[in-house]
């Protein structure tokens, strides 16, 4: 059986101002795999993340041109973005939890789609914080500041609280570059159990991450897609001489 | 070897205008003190031309002439005024600031925050006589006593002075917050509205609190716009917004002038009473940011 397809990027430009940051990129990303972006700083991989929940909207003065579909439908074209950020989940480079206590944090997303019955909101609590292995850490301490977590457990609680809001999609942009290795590892393992669920996407700087975890890759250059496909395809036998020269890190 | 000397005693003669500015405001500040208690304190502390301290706070009449000086009733004039200036320009202050930092094109900015800022420059006088010709004016078509001068008055000319002070402290407070913690509600799926409310103003918090403080001092210490448009009656617990009120700082202003003797010492212990006030705001206002930075 085919893999489903969850987006298609089709003929993407972007630019911010005059500069172009995307050229042209057409990629497919399937369903509960985790497809991973690398390349080195600069190359358009984050910038690409951010255009599948729209969260380049923010930035003033930018233009895109070409298609982003998620199953099908045009997320570029006349959608609620609200609607689409609820299933295109988000987690940041540095760990971001809220000023406020670790349960609020997880409660947030939830709650701004109105929901407030309680025992909803701590089943929808327990269950995010179960799924992101982080619930025997800070089963005793949810009504404490997320604040006082440590780096990795915050960015776990980033997770958490992205799948708060049972989203489709988790979009991860360097999830682990601000975390020790023992965190980074943790977080690896939960990405393996969360893609039975969730269709993943991760920006990473570590081809020895994207070789781990990924199913899929593509290879970014100057805003260009060099090379897509499957990661094991890509890191045993690069068709392009200069996904070779990366991933053999002869340059980035 | 000279040209080192010299260059030492340049730098010690430097050290020493710089402290020495530094000592001009603390100096001031001691001496401004010092003067207003001595003479404030002097009618409460006995002798012949004494005047009782429980009288002068608990009075509601201030008759110079009948030797009578009570100011409990412009103590409550003055918290009046300032809480319902605070009440209605801090909610209009806090949305102008929310527009300015976080919904407003840039071109809109571009007009508002010039406006903001030129509206705390303007003469305090100014502010009195547009008071008095315009609110004032405007505000005798409604009043029961159809007398503009008024609590309601001062209020409403206060609340525009105190804007400046809430819009620019709280924009400040409201651009400081991470961005972060911006793009982590709207990534949940949360609107603009929803995370100025429930994520920007929260972490503003204690720098919004430190604008409305400031707004506080400003109001309270406010004397000329105020005297144009307060009454200042010389008697009575206003009850009403159409009465007239007599705040603490008019009181002084208008018969420090003439006033002596008793008379005179007991319009600087009117400044005592403000002089406590001020600095009870700038206590709270200190722990503010004290905890602000812890």
């Amino acid at each position: 059986m085919a893999d489903k397809i969850k987006f298609i990027i089709k003929d993407l430009d972007l630019y911010y101002d005059t500069f172009q940051a995307l050229k042209k990129v057409n990629i497919e990303i399937k369903e509960n795999k985790v497809t991973a972006f690398i390349g080195p700083s600069g190359c358009g991989k984050s910038t690409l993340l951010r255009c599948l929940n729209r969260m380049n909207d923010l930035i003033d003065n930018v233009k895109i041109e070409g298609a982003v579909t998620l199953d099908e439908i045009d997320i570029y074209g006349d959608i609620d973005v609200i609607n689409l950020r609820t299933k295109v989940g988000m987690v940041f480079q540095k760990p971001n939890p809220f000023p406020m206590t670790v349960y609020d944090n997880i409660a947030y997303g939830p709650r701004c789609q109105g929901i407030k019955d309680k025992k909803k909101l701590d089943e929808i609590v327990e269950r995010s914080i179960v799924q992101s292995a982080l619930w025997d850490e800070v089963k005793d301490r949810l009504n404490k500041s997320a604040l006082g977590l440590s780096g990795g457990q915050q960015q776990r609680l980033c997770i958490a609280r992205a799948i708060a809001m049972e989203p489709e999609v988790i979009l991860m942009d360097e999830p682990t570059s601000a975390l020790d290795p023992i965190a980074t590892a943790k977080i690896e393992e939960l990405m393996e159990t969360l893609k039975k669920k969730y269709t993943i996407v991760i920006v990473t700087h570590s081809m020895q991450q994207a070789a781990r975890i990924s199913d899929d890759t593509a290879f970014f250059l100057s805003g260009e897609v060099i090379e897509s496909g499957k990661t094991i395809g890509i890191f045993t036998n690069p068709r392009d001489k200069r996904t070779e020269d990366y991933i053999t890190g002869r340059f980035g | 070897m000279t040209n080192k000397k010299n260059r030492n005693i340049k730098e010690e003669a430097f050290r020493y205008l710089f402290m020495l500015s530094a000592f001009v405001a603390v100096v001031s500040v001691f001496a401004i003190a010092f003067f207003v208690f001595y003479r404030g304190l002097k009618p409460f502390v006995g002798g012949d031309h004494g005047y009782s301290l429980f009288q002068f706070l608990s009075g509601t009449e201030w008759r110079p002439g009948k030797n009578t000086f009570g100011i409990l009733y412009m103590i409550i004039g003055s918290i009046f005024a300032t809480f319902g200036a605070i009440l209605i320009g801090v909610p209009i202050g806090l949305m102008t600031a929310v527009f300015i930092a976080e919904l407003a094109p840039p071109s809109l900015t571009k007009i508002v925050r010039p406006a903001v800022e030129l509206l705390a420059g303007i003469p305090s006088v100014l502010y009195g006589v547009f008071g008095l010709g315009v609110i004032v004016n405007v505000l005798k078509n409604y009043s029961p006593t159809a007398q503009g001068q008024s609590l309601i008055a001062v209020i409403f000319v206060l609340t525009v002075m105190i804007l400046p002070t809430v819009i620019s402290i709280s924009e400040t407070a409201l651009r400081a917050v991470p961005k972060a913690y911006k793009d982590g509600s709207l990534a949940l799926g949360a609107s603009k509205i929803q995370t100025i409310f429930k994520i920007m103003i929260p972490a503003a918090k204690s720098g919004i609190m430190a604008g409305v403080v400031l707004g506080i001092g400003r109001a309270i210490g406010e004397t000329m716009a105020v005297m144009l448009v307060a009454g200042n009656p010389i008697a009575g617990i206003p009850t009403s917004l159409w009465d007239k009120i007599r705040p603490l700082t008019t009181n002084i202003a208008l018969e420090m002038g003439y006033a002596s003797g008793l008379h005179q010492d007991l319009l600087f212990s009117t400044g005592v009473v403000l002089f406590v006030f001020i600095m009870v705001i700038n206590l709270i206002l200190n722990s503010l940011i004290r905890k602000k930075i812890g």
